[in-house]
């Protein structure tokens, strides 16, 4: 037992990767069988993506490097005293995505195995899910920038294919490709990056790179390319072209999980920023650079999803908006706690809205994607114009649709209101402009959704969706989960907050304890 | 000068790479520059390997000399293994794209827009 | 591809075929030794049956080759590797721990000093992660080409 549980880092690729390369063969044995090892295997690397966090947060960073004698949490001797090796760091920051990708990615293919049903090909699909998880979880442990940039394309090569999963008479395909295209060209910018770094510190290990960082022009260079690439992969405005065309074409479930995705990315971004340059760029420039980019892309999300007549295109771009409010709360985060006139206090607390928006958006927008699915999956069409009446036949759809959103357009009980708050009230207090455009933003996606619920739930039966049916269970129960998470952490913010949030900002401020972590004090 | 030049022919190659990706208006071309794009980082990387008066990291019998890291190698290995699968996905999409709009233009590729 | 090429093209791509092979199977093998390894061998052998693709008929070649059989061998090679990479787990180690180096059985010599013409049984597990990825991307690599020819694109894998 012990054995397993000190492996535990090293087995979040595993399991995945390992059901991943066996589902072609299950599938031949029949669906069921398949069905039950894709979930297994996920419920499998969720409990292990959440004992792994757990015992982060209960025992501090773990260090796990690939292919030594014995767990130990300093480099191994025999790499003289540099990490050759290819290592997992694993803080309270990464414990903090961890979960939420563990959560995500057990609903979603509890959703796809009922979702995908009709559809042929599906010993892919899954094939290519567990792959998509799998990268996920590198890109979120890793403590190596070559080691990310290897998930990175491991999870947007699946990401593509699963966007061009269904083809659609090759409009996902167009989609697919174009995602694939900007992913490839972000790797190739984010590569490029991780050569000037290793030209000059002779390391890829996050921690040795910002021990030595001495911040020359190739470093700022360099800073330039990472921040393009992610923020190119997290869909931040000026690059946010492909996240309305993939999350639309995708199939439901994929999409959520493409959220998390690209938070993964936005996480790479935060970490670069606060840990490989911690403390050497100017926190002021960047900060508000990443304020910018938030205020920008909250804008510009909102009022592109308000005439969309798709409804996943909707969604997808208030999936760009919401991510401003991300951008919005850490970039406040970075630019408050190097300012000498405000408070500490405030840094931190936009830094924890923004972090703890991460999660809540990863769950409510997860929660809304899968019932646009569900309303494909019995109707067959996504345009709003056409759909109409369905609350007299899905009624659980439409009371996790309603949880959805009104936790997206920040109403109190639900979780969206309790990171806004927080982040409206440090950003009132670093810049009132800013806690402005955010509420009218808020407003905007209150709007937008209304519409959208009224005119798919309400309004008399259509006679074209008379015998409409509730969704099948499994996609019920995942949704529901989903739906559970969104309340209760609404209710309870403030436990959530303390228990995971305040570890991960402390965390992500700390760049000296991550160093200290890896090189053992040295 | 010369000690320059390999870095010199990364920036020219990257750069025709991100000129077709930017300015060609044929899909298959386009995937032609981010091939270019690759093989321009691919180069870069090993371009960093070199260090003078270093020996290769062979240990049996090797001089005392200060040894290279192969790591940049063994980046650009992986960094090749990913560029034929991204050039497999982006080609099979391209053909997938063609199939059913009997172009690849990208002009005329624009069904998702708006 | 519904076209045969001339009788020399195809006489000369059977002929060359087997080098091919034997050449990629080679690089597989003395990856440790080498410059080479998995994924080069690998692609060489895929080459080989590439280049019978583009010789013969792909219904021809489809009689003597399965799709299936190109699956099978992709998928166990992700096996082979992922598997002894794991297999590191339940004795004692840490995940992609080279358990057989040194050990002295297969692939478990310690490399003699000095010059020496390369001895295959040496270097632990990575020989047979070698092979592993060979099998694995001569599978993945023709079978991407075989449904780039045929056509039959539902879905398509990369790696």
């Amino acid at each position: 037992m012990d054995i397993l549980f000190d492996n535990l880092p090293g087995l979040l690729i595993a399991i995945p990767l390992l059901g991943a390369f066996l589902t072609p063969l299950l599938s031949r044995a029949g669906d069921s069988v398949r069905n039950t090892w894709v979930l297994i295997i996920t419920g499998l690397s969720s409990v292990c993506g959440l004992l792994v966090a757990s015992r982060v947060l209960e025992t501090g960073t773990i260090v796990y490097t690939f292919g030594v004698n014995t767990v130990s949490n300093i480099i191994p001797p025999d790499s003289g005293g540099i990490p050759i090796r290819i290592i997992f760091t694993i803080d309270p920051m990464n414990a903090f995505m961890l979960i939420i990708a563990a959560i995500v990615g057990f609903c979603i293919t509890l959703y796809s195995v009922s979702s995908m049903e009709k559809l042929s090909g599906k010993d892919g699909f899954f094939t290519l899910v567990l792959l998509l998880i799998a990268g996920v979880y590198g890109m979120i442990a890793t403590g190596d920038l070559f080691n990310f940039f290897v998930f990175l394309e491991i999870s947007s090569l699946a990401g593509a294919a699963l966007v061009a999963y269904r083809i659609d008479k090759g409009v996902a395909a167009e989609a697919g490709l174009k995602y694939a295209a900007l992913s490839t060209i972000g790797g190739m910018l984010f590569l490029v990056g991780v050569g000037l770094l290793f030209a000059q510190y002779n390391s890829l290990n996050m921690a040795v790179i910002a021990d030595r960082m001495q911040l020359t022009g190739l470093d700022i260079i360099a800073f330039v390319l990472f921040f393009t690439a992610l923020a190119m992969k997290c869909g931040a405005v000026p690059m946010h072209f492909w996240t309305p065309d993939s999350y639309a074409m995708a199939p439901s479930a994929i999409t959520a999980f493409l959220v998390v995705s690209s938070q993964a990315s936005l996480y790479a971004l935060f970490r670069v920023c606060f840990t490989l340059y911690g403390g050497q760029i100017n926190p002021l420039t960047v900060g508000w650079v990443i304020i910018i980019l938030g205020i920008l892309s909250m804008f510009i999300g909102v009022t592109m999803a308000i005439p969309q007549k798709d409804v996943k295109r909707l969604m997808a771009y208030h999936a760009v908006s919401q991510t401003g409010y991300m951008l919005l709360g850490v970039g406040v985060g970075l630019a408050a706690l190097s300012s000498t006139c405000l408070s500490q206090s405030i840094g931190i607390m936009a830094l924890k809205g923004g972090l703890f928006h991460i999660m809540n958006h990863a769950l409510y927008k997860g929660l809304l994607f899968l019932t646009a699915g569900v309303i494909f999956y019995r109707c067959g069409t996504r345009n709003l114009n056409q759909l109409g009446g369905l609350g007299h036949n899905m009624k659980w759809t439409m009371v996790f649709f309603m949880i959805g959103a009104l936790a997206i357009a920040g109403i109190p009980p639900f979780n969206g209101f309790a990171s806004k708050l927080m982040i409206y009230e440090s950003t009132f207090l670093f810049n009132p402009l800013l806690a402005v455009i955010a509420m009218v933003v808020s407003i905007l996606t209150l709007a937008s959704f209304v519409k959208v619920f009224h005119s798919m739930f309400m309004g008399p039966k259509l006679p074209e969706y008379e015998d409409v049916k509730e969704a099948p269970t499994p996609m019920l129960i995942a949704m529901g989960i989903l739906a559970i998470l969104v309340v209760l952490f609404g209710i309870f913010p403030q436990q959530v907050v303390d228990a995971l949030v305040a570890p991960a900002a402390s965390a992500l401020i700390d760049y000296q304890g991550y160093i200290t972590a890896v090189l053992g004090g040295a | 000068m010369i000690d320059n030049l390999p870095f010199l022919v990364v920036a020219i190659t990257i750069l025709l790479g991100l000129y077709a990706i930017l300015l060609r208006k044929d899909l298959i071309k386009m995937i032609m520059g981010i091939s270019l794009l690759e093989s321009g980082v691919n180069l870069f990387l090993i371009a960093l390997g070199y260090r003078w008066d270093s020996i290769a990291p062979i240990f049996t019998g090797a001089p005392s000399l200060a040894m290279v890291m192969p790591t940049v190698q063994a980046l650009t290995l992986t960094s090749i293994v990913i560029g034929v699968a991204t050039l497999a996905l982006l080609l099979s999409m391209v053909m997938i794209i063609y199939r059913y709009y009997r172009t690849t233009d990208v002009r005329e590729v624009t069904k998702l827009q708006g | 591809m519904s076209d045969s090429m001339s009788k020399i093209i195809r006489t000369t791509a059977d002929v060359m075929f087997m080098f091919i092979v034997v050449f990629g199977f080679y690089i597989v093998l003395h990856g440790h030794l080498t410059p080479g390894g998995g994924f080069q061998g690998g692609a060489v052998i895929a080459t080989g049956f590439i280049l019978l693709i583009v010789a013969h008929k792909l219904d021809d070649f489809l009689g003597w080759f399965k799709k299936k059989a190109f699956q099978n061998f992709e998928m166990s090679g992700l096996v082979l590797f992922i598997g002894t990479a794991l297999a590191a787990i339940p004795l004692g180690y840490l995940f992609f721990r080279n358990f057989l180096c040194g050990t002295g059985g297969l692939f478990g010599q310690v490399v003699p000093y000095g010059i020496n013409p390369g001895f295959l049984n040496t270097a632990g597990t990575i020989p047979i992660m070698n092979i592993a990825v060979g099998i694995e991307v001569l599978g993945g690599l023709s079978i991407i080409i075989l449904y780039m020819t045929s056509g039959i694109s539902n879905h398509e894998e990369g790696e």
